[in-house]
This record gives structure tokens, C-alpha cells and sequence, in this order.
């Protein structure tokens, strides 16, 4: 299907130009890993340069091209390298240990929000001028609330004044993650701020489109047929209306879907919750290069994965893409 | 034949109603919504100009006063201390400024972006179209605020120059996708196929034909941009990542959190600048609304038109005959009253005597 096929020539070119960047940045700039460490720990003897660099696998000698095809390689192997600020560990199972948290909690939300606001979308274009589109303006301020501000917000209320919610961490203190009641419940109820700020500042977004494109859907001669055949109301809107006007929507769910794994960073510095996102920041602060790319290709790849996804998904769902191809 | 009564002949004109000034009606005739964002824009712009200059501290004075640390607010700091003893809210109109001051050279210079490439990619066509709407669609998918959080911290803190060139580096692509749709659709009419046989140079069809068919959607494009700069910015210094030592409305939040206002219950140090961001977010976002309604009459507020003898129709309802139309039954007791001895009231009531709708629906 040549759509596809153009569709995996892109997202082949954009992955490069992401592994590209990400060899070539940490190069450009100033400073690099090796001398992070070195001025970190002013004990070192300049000896020590080398060694430092074979432990990181940076500089391991070479023109930059060859450097940059054994990176290329590494990639592929899914061999990151090792951690400078926390030494012994691997990049890749710090990744690991951190990339399950923000699937879970943040994959829910945006799940969630994107549900709710889909519908609520539908019935507010559908009901255009009726109650709920009164509440727009207040959702626009919602949606225009930065989301960390609103977490903050959350706990000082929820947290600080009444000690319902936790103020932050993953679990509680003092357990061990694993699969019995006592962790999961606590696991369960740490992420419920976090998720509920996430899926009121995003749930405007998504029904703000929606609505959007319903009442421009809902002038279109079909819908008015549909009506004319006298189909129950519930059929028109869903089968009718709604079906075509989600396509755009799927296409923001796309893209949604893939900065699930890098969106909600800042959250999770707010909760300092155990995900990527604080993974990203402290490697940043602490001039961890090896970790810090990591994180950076494995959260433009879930983008890219999450987008090849929902084009094969709209394929599927909208026949005009494949007649268009096709003629 | 029957024959015309003769035309009056030197009879005075009523005089001309004064027509209102142009400009006065067209904010008229804006809707409501983009009414509200641009006052409340407008109001946020004018704290930024001002602003620094009234506020009673400086922002980054620290008052060593043990009393003032972290003070509720009171009549000389109105909206209370930091833990340092500054003035919090000489820091917010400070911090307003700065934050709109960067969000609108982030939006300018990644406006400037998006038309230059949106054109260039629609109007040269071929292999150049090819290779600037790859390049917009990579940098599209290339998660923004985590390649934003890597190129910030590989960069020395210079300031603000840099965090403003790597926003606008990273904020043009969806406006260059929209606009190049748009100059795709326009360059095939027929007033550029005629600029172009009458010699003019590419240049200028651009910047005179096409550019200005363009301005509503440059405008909301930009309106979009300083949303997200706004946005970004703020988180970006919120983590800390960005330069520490100015006051923007990010740093103030970025102080309060890591010198935990939030477990000392100091609201008046977190929620203030937060307040200003979600504020000045939804003047935006109100400001963008209505220009999308002024461009889409189906998405305006539908409250008139909709509301049809008290009764909302849907929208792909039959369309509504006399009996439905013509009486207003919403209206003060007083409207009413007048209304009745107009003719319509009358047309109407008859109408509604022939139809006979149920019972219900005009009591509404």
C-alpha cells in the first residue's frame, strides 16, 4: 500500500534524523561527559581522562564518522552505554526501572482524557448552543492552566491542608515494589493526583476539537439524510456524524498517544514521581550524556511508534485515504 | 395602463444617519469571546509595560528582616514575602513582563519561520515542496519539550537569548504545515495566474498576492506560538532549566517549589504568577476562538439562533415553519406586553391557533 509505504520511508528518515541529532549535539556543544566527571571530582588525576572515557564508551578514538557508525550499531543493540551519575548502572536498565511508571499512569490519563473529551466533544457539537458549551470558557481556562501549577495547586490542598493524598513518590515509603496487594494499592493511590491533573488539563483540548469539527460535520448533507431517513438520533450522531468527524481527532490521539512517554516530565517532577521525566532532569542536571540521549531517543521513538500506529489505524477507519492512493 | 404617481420633485431628503466609524463596528461586530481575550490581553500587556515601573521593591531585593520571611500578605507587600523576604509581588509584574516580553519574540521570530517556509515549500513546489514538508514533519514528531530539556542543558546558561532561539527553533513547524496548505490552495486562483502573466516576479506575488490573502491565518498561527512559548518557557524554568537569576513568572515558581512554599502553606508566593500564566493562557486561547468564529460562522455561539420558541432545535432539525418562528418566548414580561399589540404578535398567534402545538411548548 504505497500510503504506508511513504508514510515508513518518513518515519525511517525521521528516526535518523533523531539518532543524528542525538550523536552529534552532545559534540557540538561545549564540554562534554568526561570533563562533567572531572570537574565534579577535582581529585582526579588527568590519568584518569582516559580511563573515564573508556568507561563511558565516548572518544573510544577513530575519525567522527567511525564513531558515529559504531553508535549507529550501539543503537541497534539497544546498548546505550553506562550511566556517569549513577556509575555502575546501565543506561538500559535505569530505562527499565522508570519507563513502566509514566506508561501506566500517563497512558491511562491521556487514554482516559481523550475518551471523555471525545464525548463530551460529540455532545456539546451536537447539542451546539446548548449547557454544555456554556461551560466553555471555564474549560478554556482549564486547558490554559499550566499543568504542573494545577498539580501544585492539588497539593497544597489535597496534600498540605488535608492530608488526604500523598505528597508525592510512587509508593509509599518503605515497601517493595512487587506484585502483592499492599504495593499495588499504594502505587494505585499515589498515582491518583497525578492522573487526575492530567486528565482535567487535557480533556478541554480534546473537546474543544471535537466540537469543533462535529458542528462543521454535522452541516453536511449525509447527516441531514441520515436524519431524513428517519435513523434514531443516537445512530446519527455515532454512526454518522461522530465516525467522521473523529478522524482528525485520531490524528491529535497520534501524537497524543506518543508524547505519553515524554508529556508529562514536568509533572513528575512536581510528584516526584519515579518516571522518565524526572529521570530526564536529574541526567540533565548532573551532565549524564550517555543517559540523557537515551532517554531522548526512546521517548522520540514512542512518538514515532505511536504515530506509524495510528496511520495504519486510519488506513483502516478511513476508506478515502486508500481510494485516494489507489487512483 | 395604469399610471405611476408623478415623481415628487424637489422634496428634502431626510437627513443621513451618521454612519459610526468603521473600526468601531467591526470590534462590534467581533465575537464575544475574542472581545474577552483581547480586553484581558490587553490588560496583561499593559502590566508589562507599566508594571515594572510600580512596583513598590525591587524584585531581588532580600529584606534580612526575620519577620518578612515568607509573610502573609499585609498592607505593605500585598501579596506577601518570599522565604527571603522579597517582595512577591514586585516579582510577578516583573515576571509578567519578562514572560510575555519572551513569548512574543518566540512568536514573532517563530512566525516569521512558519511563513517563510510554509510559502517557499507551496510556492517553488517540486523537489523543494518535498524537502521542506519533510523537514516540517520531522521536526513535528521530534518531541519538543524533552529536546528542548536536552539542547537547554547542554548549553551553557547564556540567558534568555538562548532559550528564546531554541523556542523558536522548535515552535514553527505546525504553522508552517497549515500555511503551506493554504498557499497550495491559493496559488492556483486565477489573481496569481494573472500577477504572474503580467511579469511579476515571484517575490512579489508572494509578498503582495499571496502573504496578505494570508493574514488571518498568520495571525492565529502566531496567536498559537506565543501560547506555547508561553507554556514551554514557563515549565522549562520551572524545572530549573534556564536562567535562575531573572525574575519570570517560571523562576518565581521554580523558587517557591524548591524552597518549599507548598509544605510551608505559602500560597501568596506559588499561586499568584501561576494565576497570571493560566490567565494570560486563556486570553489567548479566547483570542484564538474567536478568530476561528469570525472565520467559521458555524462555530458562533448559537444561543440566539438555536433557541427557537424556547425550544433548542438540533441543528439538522427540518427547518422551522411559522408557528415555530415567530413567537418569542423568552422575553421580558414588559417586551411581551409591547409586543402584543404589534402586528406580528398577531400573525403569530393565529399561526399558532391553526398549528396547534402541543400544550407544553408554548408555555416555555
Amino acid at each position: 500500500m504505497p500510503f504506508i509505504l511513504r508514510r515508513l520511508g518518513f518515519y525511517v528518515v525521521a528516526a535518523w534524523v533523531a539518532l543524528t541529532v542525538n550523536f552529534f549535539l552532545p559534540r557540538w556543544v561545549p564540554g562534554n561527559a568526561v570533563e562533567a566527571i572531572m570537574s565534579k571530582f577535582p581529585s582526579l588525576q588527568p590519568a584518569a581522562y582516559h580511563a573515564l572515557e573508556a568507561m563511558l564508551g565516548v572518544g573510544n578514538g577513530g575519525s567522527i564518522w567511525h564513531q558515529y557508525g559504531s553508535y549507529l550499531v550501539d543503537v541497534l543493540h539497544l546498548n546505550f552505554g553506562i550511566s556517569s551519575s549513577e556509575y555502575p548502572a546501565h543506561v538500559s536498565t535505569l530505562l527499565a526501572q522508570t519507563i513502566p511508571w509514566t506508561l501506566v499512569l500517563v497512558g491511562t490519563a491521556t487514554v482516559i482524557a481523550f475518551f471523555l473529551g471525545t464525548l463530551l466533544g460529540i455532545l456539546a457539537g451536537w447539542r451546539h448552543g446548548g449547557w454544555l458549551e456554556r461551560l466553555l470558557p471555564g474549560l478554556m481556562f482549564l486547558q490554559a492552566i499550566p499543568y504542573f501549577f494545577l498539580a501544585l495547586l492539588l497539593l497544597y490542598l489535597l496534600a498540605v491542608n488535608v492530608h488526604i493524598f500523598p505528597m508525592g513518590q510512587g509508593y509509599a515509603g518503605g515497601l517493595i515494589p512487587g506484585w502483592n496487594w499492599s504495593f499495588i494499592s499504594s502505587a494505585f493511590f499515589h498515582s491518583l493526583l497525578p492522573a487526575f491533573t492530567i486528565v482535567i488539563t487535557s480533556v478541554a483540548g480534546w473537546m474543544l476539537q471535537m466540537r469543533n469539527v462535529m458542528i462543521t460535520t454535522i452541516g453536511e448533507d449525509y447527516v441531514l439524510a441520515a436524519q431524513a431517513k428517519g435513523l434514531r438520533n443516537r445512530r446519527v450522531i455515532f454512526s454518522y456524524a461522530a465516525r467522521n468527524a473523529l478522524l482528525p481527532q485520531l490524528q491529535g490521539f497520534g501524537l497524543a498517544l506518543g508524547f505519553v512517554v515524554s508529556g508529562a516530565i514536568v509533572m513528575e517532577i512536581v510528584f516526584s514521581y519515579p518516571g522518565i521525566g524526572l529521570l530526564l532532569l536529574n541526567s540533565v542536571t548532573s551532565d549524564d550524556y550517555p543517559l540523557t540521549q537515551a532517554i531522548f531517543l526512546v521517548i522520540t521513538f514512542a512518538v514515532l511508534i505511536a504515530n506509524l500506529i495510528v496511520d495504519l489505524v486510519i488506513v483502516a477507519v478511513d476508506p478515502r485515504v486508500r481510494t485516494r492512493e489507489a487512483a | 395602463m395604469a399610471t405611476a404617481p408623478p415623481l415628487p420633485i424637489n422634496v428634502e431628503l431626510p437627513a443621513l444617519e451618521e454612519t459610526p466609524p468603521r473600526q468601531l463596528g467591526r470590534w462590534r461586530r467581533l465575537p464575544l469571546k475574542a472581545k474577552a481575550g483581547v480586553v484581558l490581553l490587553g490588560f496583561f500587556v499593559l502590566v508589562a509595560i507599566i508594571g515594572p515601573l510600580v512596583a513598590p521593591y525591587d524584585p531581588g531585593f532580600q529584606n534580612p528582616s526575620p519577620a518578612l520571611s515568607m509573610a502573609a500578605p499585609s498592607a505593605a507587600h500585598l501579596l506577601g514575602t518570599t522565604q527571603s523576604g522579597q517582595d512577591v509581588l514586585s516579582q510577578l509584574l516583573s515576571g509578567i513582563r519578562l514572560t510575555l516580553e519572551l513569548a512574543l519574540l518566540v512568536g514573532v521570530i517563530a512566525g516569521a519561520l512558519s511563513v517563510i517556509v510554509g510559502v517557499a515549500s507551496a510556492f517553488l513546489g517540486g523537489v523543494w515542496d518535498e524537502l521542506l514538508s519533510l523537514l516540517t514533519n520531522v521536526f513535528l514528531v521530534i518531541p519538543a519539550l524533552p529536546l528542548l530539556i536536552v539542547l537547554l542543558g547542554y548549553l551553557p546558561h547564556t540567558g534568555q537569548t538562548a532559550t528564546i532561539l531554541v523556542l523558536a527553533l522548535l515552535g514553527w513547524p505546525w504553522g508552517a504545515r497549515v500555511i503551506r496548505a493554504q498557499t497550495l490552495s491559493i496559488r492556483n486562483r486565477d489573481f496569481i495566474a494573472a500577477s504572474r502573466e503580467s511579469g511579476e516576479r515571484g517575490w512579489r506575488i508572494i509578498a503582495f498576492e499571496i502573504v496578505p490573502n494570508e493574514v488571518s491565518l498568520i495571525a492565529a498561527n502566531f496567536v498559537n506560538t506565543v501560547l506555547y512559548a508561553i507554556g514551554a518557557s514557563v515549565a522549562l524554568a520551572f524545572i530549573g532549566v534556564t536562567n535562575l537569576s531573572s525574575w519570570s513568572l517560571g523562576t518565581m515558581l521554580y523558587w517557591a517549589q524548591s524552597q518549599q512554599a507548598l509544605q510551608f502553606g505559602a500560597w501568596w508566593w506559588f499561586v499568584p504568577p501561576g494565576l497570571a500564566v493560566a490567565l494570560m493562557g486563556t486570553s489567548l486561547v479566547l483570542l484564538n476562538t474567536g478568530i476561528d468564529e469570525l472565520g467559521n460562522p458555524r462555530l458562533r455561539d448559537a444561543n440566539q439562533r438555536a433557541r427557537i420558541n424556547g425550544r433548542r432545535l438540533l441543528p439538522t432539525d427540518p427547518t422551522p415553519v411559522l408557528s415555530a418562528t415567530l413567537p418569542a418566548g423568552r422575553q421580558s414580561p414588559v417586551m411581551a406586553f409591547m409586543r402584543s399589540f404589534s402586528r406580528s404578535a398577531y400573525v403569530s398567534d393565529r399561526a399558532q391557533r391553526l398549528s396547534a402545538p402541543k400544550p407544553s411548548e408554548g408555555q416555555r
